[in-house]
């Protein structure tokens, strides 16, 4: 019963969300402008350092491809905060937490339609990226969508956490840049860890996010029961977990 | 009271803040008690920063209250605080709308969160449209609002689901006469229909003339309550304001009137000289001619019956519509 009216009311929170963005559909294609010049005009460069380690000579696209849908699902995903922030301030929020509406729904609807957003743009992109030569394994791409839907529940909740935290838009934008930066920086979404020397490598082990990266590529290569894919996906959904209970608490507690 | 819907018992509320890194607190609210009877228009009347939307926002289920009880509705507000959003209608004093969603979306879905199923709240959100006179915008997104009609749509989403109790922050703010007409008439026809209403106001016409109850709220504290008549027959005197060409000849008028007049207060502000005194136009001519004789010329008269402006000013020295008039 309370389960129903909270899936009901995520449900109505989402048809806001989704109509908020294809109204707007134009931020949907802003956020895939990056990723579709890194796959113009930074993958060629890969090319010809084909055959160092990690980066098999004429798979240059295997490798790189997988990573950059890891970055659309950080990137695209981090930012969503600022339109919290905007609902906060004009009261949108304080009037849905006066209603009997369950507070998770509130978040829950707004997650959803991050997600189904991502995973649109990794369609867009893994199609434009085919005349590369990029080869798809479907069963494993089908788990890998997963993959990015539980990164960007994890970013997307992070963001709202520091949103309802913070509640100002400077404050947000300096914190999360803080955090994209480095986290992209050192999960090898660029070029394979493999190229980096060993101290690098031990730092990126604790990013929970290098983990989603090379669970990403072994799941394009197909290799589905790979040690990689279940240790990516149980860091991942610890991630998302943690992060989507502290945007919930933080929520709770603006009614404070 | 057994049919007091909505119950207080020493309601506070402190903030605690940092500034500077030194830890500050504000006491918002310091202990408020309320006994609301359902069916009643009971308004809050004071100045800027009193604690009013404080004291709404606590009932309202949106903040914590630091000490205190409260009863809504019979629900306990520290722990049946779902009960009571179910039935309270809220609408902050900056309002909620979502302003990258037409009117009609707004309250469409402000009624399916508070379970209508889809039919029925888009039957309602259209009878609420037609009520509120939103016919022409509402199916335009709310960025494109003027102030008066954001205001209107923000009224109507508190409204929608049939509240038992509805509170109403400052609800008449930025209205044109007729939309505020309306409002009032609207208001009292809820509390016809058995609704209790808790509006705040800073507006004395608006107190006066719709509330049954009023409660004088300055600093967090409530300095008087009671129907608008019995506030002011406690005052029991007319309000006399003389002007003069500056504040020096105010006071010595003051000094002259505080030993001759009959009155029980003087006060002098500006170039103004305000006294209160019962008939105070038996004792005008009188007056009149005492100031004429000490060459105190007087520029401008009025003679004013009490208001609940001269309540607030008796019980807290200070005039409302001063500040008021200081924004
Ligand atoms: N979140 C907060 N943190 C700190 N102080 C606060 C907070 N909210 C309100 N206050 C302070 O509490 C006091 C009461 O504020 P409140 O908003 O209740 O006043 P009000 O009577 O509604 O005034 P107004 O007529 O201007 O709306 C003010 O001094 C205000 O600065
Ligand atoms: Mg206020």
């Amino acid at each position: 019963m309370d389960k129903m009216k909270t899936l009901r009311e995520t449900g109505l929170m989402f048809r806001r969300s989704m109509q908020h963005t294809l109204r707007n559909p134009i931020w949907v294609f802003l956020n895939l402008f990056q990723p579709l010049l890194y796959l113009f005009l930074f993958m060629p460069l890969l090319k010809s350092l084909g055959g160092v380690p990690g980066l098999p000579a004429g798979k240059t696209v295997q490798v790189f491809i997988p990573g950059l849908l890891v970055m659309l699902a950080l990137f695209g995903s981090a930012f969503v905060g600022f339109g919290l922030v905007d609902e906060i301030r004009t009261g949108v929020i304080e009037r849905f937490l006066v209603t009997p509406a369950h507070r998770s729904a509130i978040l829950l609807g707004r997650l959803l339609k991050d997600v189904v957003v991502l995973l649109v743009q990794c369609l867009l992109i893994t199609v434009c990226a085919l005349p590369f030569g990029l080869g798809v394994n479907l069963g494993g791409f089908l788990i890998s969508l997963l993959l990015y839907a539980l990164i960007a529940i994890a970013m997307a909740s992070m963001s709202y956490a520091f949103a309802l935290l913070f509640k100002s838009e400077d404050t947000l934008a300096s914190t999360l840049n803080t955090i994209a930066l480095p986290v992209s920086l050192l999960s090898g979404i660029m070029l394979p860890l493999a190229l980096a020397p060993l101290w690098l490598r031990d730092l990126a082990r604790v990013n929970p996010f290098s983990y989603g990266v090379n669970a990403s590529r072994a799941l394009f290569a197909g290799n589905i029961h790979n040690g990689d894919v279940i240790k990516g996906f149980i860091i991942v959904i610890l991630l998302a977990g943690i992060t989507f209970w502290s945007a919930i608490r933080s929520l709770r507690k603006m009614a404070a | 009271m057994s049919n007091s819907i909505i119950v207080t018992k020493n309601l506070r509320k402190t903030f605690i803040t940092k500034a500077k890194g030194k830890k500050q607190s504000v006491e918002a609210v310091k202990g408020i008690n309320l006994e609301i009877g359902k069916g009643e228009i009971f308004g809050f009347l004071g100045p800027n920063g009193a604690g009013k939307s404080t004291t709404q926002k606590m009932l309202a289920t949106l903040l914590l209250p630091s000490a205190g009880e409260a009863r809504v509705n019979g629900y306990d507000l520290s722990t049946q605080q779902q009960d009571i959003r179910r039935c309270i209608g809220y609408v902050s004093q900056s309002g909620g709308t979502d302003s990258l969603s037409t009117g009609l979306e707004n309250l469409v879905l402000q009624a399916q969160l508070y379970g209508l199923d889809g039919v029925t709240a888009a039957k309602r959100a259209e009878e609420f449209i037609d009520r509120f006179q939103m016919t022409s915008f509402a199916e335009r997104r709310a960025l494109s609002y003027s102030g008066g009609q954001r205001r209107r749509l923000d009224l109507a989403l508190g409204m929608i689901h049939h509240p038992d109790v509805l509170l109403l922050d400052e609800p008449t703010v930025g209205l044109d006469p007729q939309s505020r007409a309306y409002l009032w008439r609207e208001i009292r026809h809820l509390r016809d229909e058995g609704i209790t209403v808790l509006l705040t106001t800073h507006y004395l016409d608006e107190a006066d003339k719709l509330c049954d109850t009023v409660a004088i709220i300055d600093n967090g504290e409530i300095v008087a309550a009671g129907t608008p008549s019995q506030l002011k027959d406690d005052i029991g005197a007319d309000s006399l304001v003389f002007g003069f060409a500056s504040e020096q000849t105010a006071q010595q008028a003051q000094a002259l009137l505080v030993d001759r007049a009959p009155a029980e207060n003087t006060q002098v502000e500006d170039h103004l000289l305000r006294l209160r005194l019962s008939r105070g136009e038996q004792a005008l001519p009188a007056l009149l001619r005492l100031l004429d004789t000490q060459h105190l010329p007087v520029l401008s008269i009025s003679l004013a019956k009490p208001s609940l402006d001269d309540v607030f000013l008796k019980h807290t020295g200070r005039s409302l519509r001063e500040d008021q008039a200081h924004g």
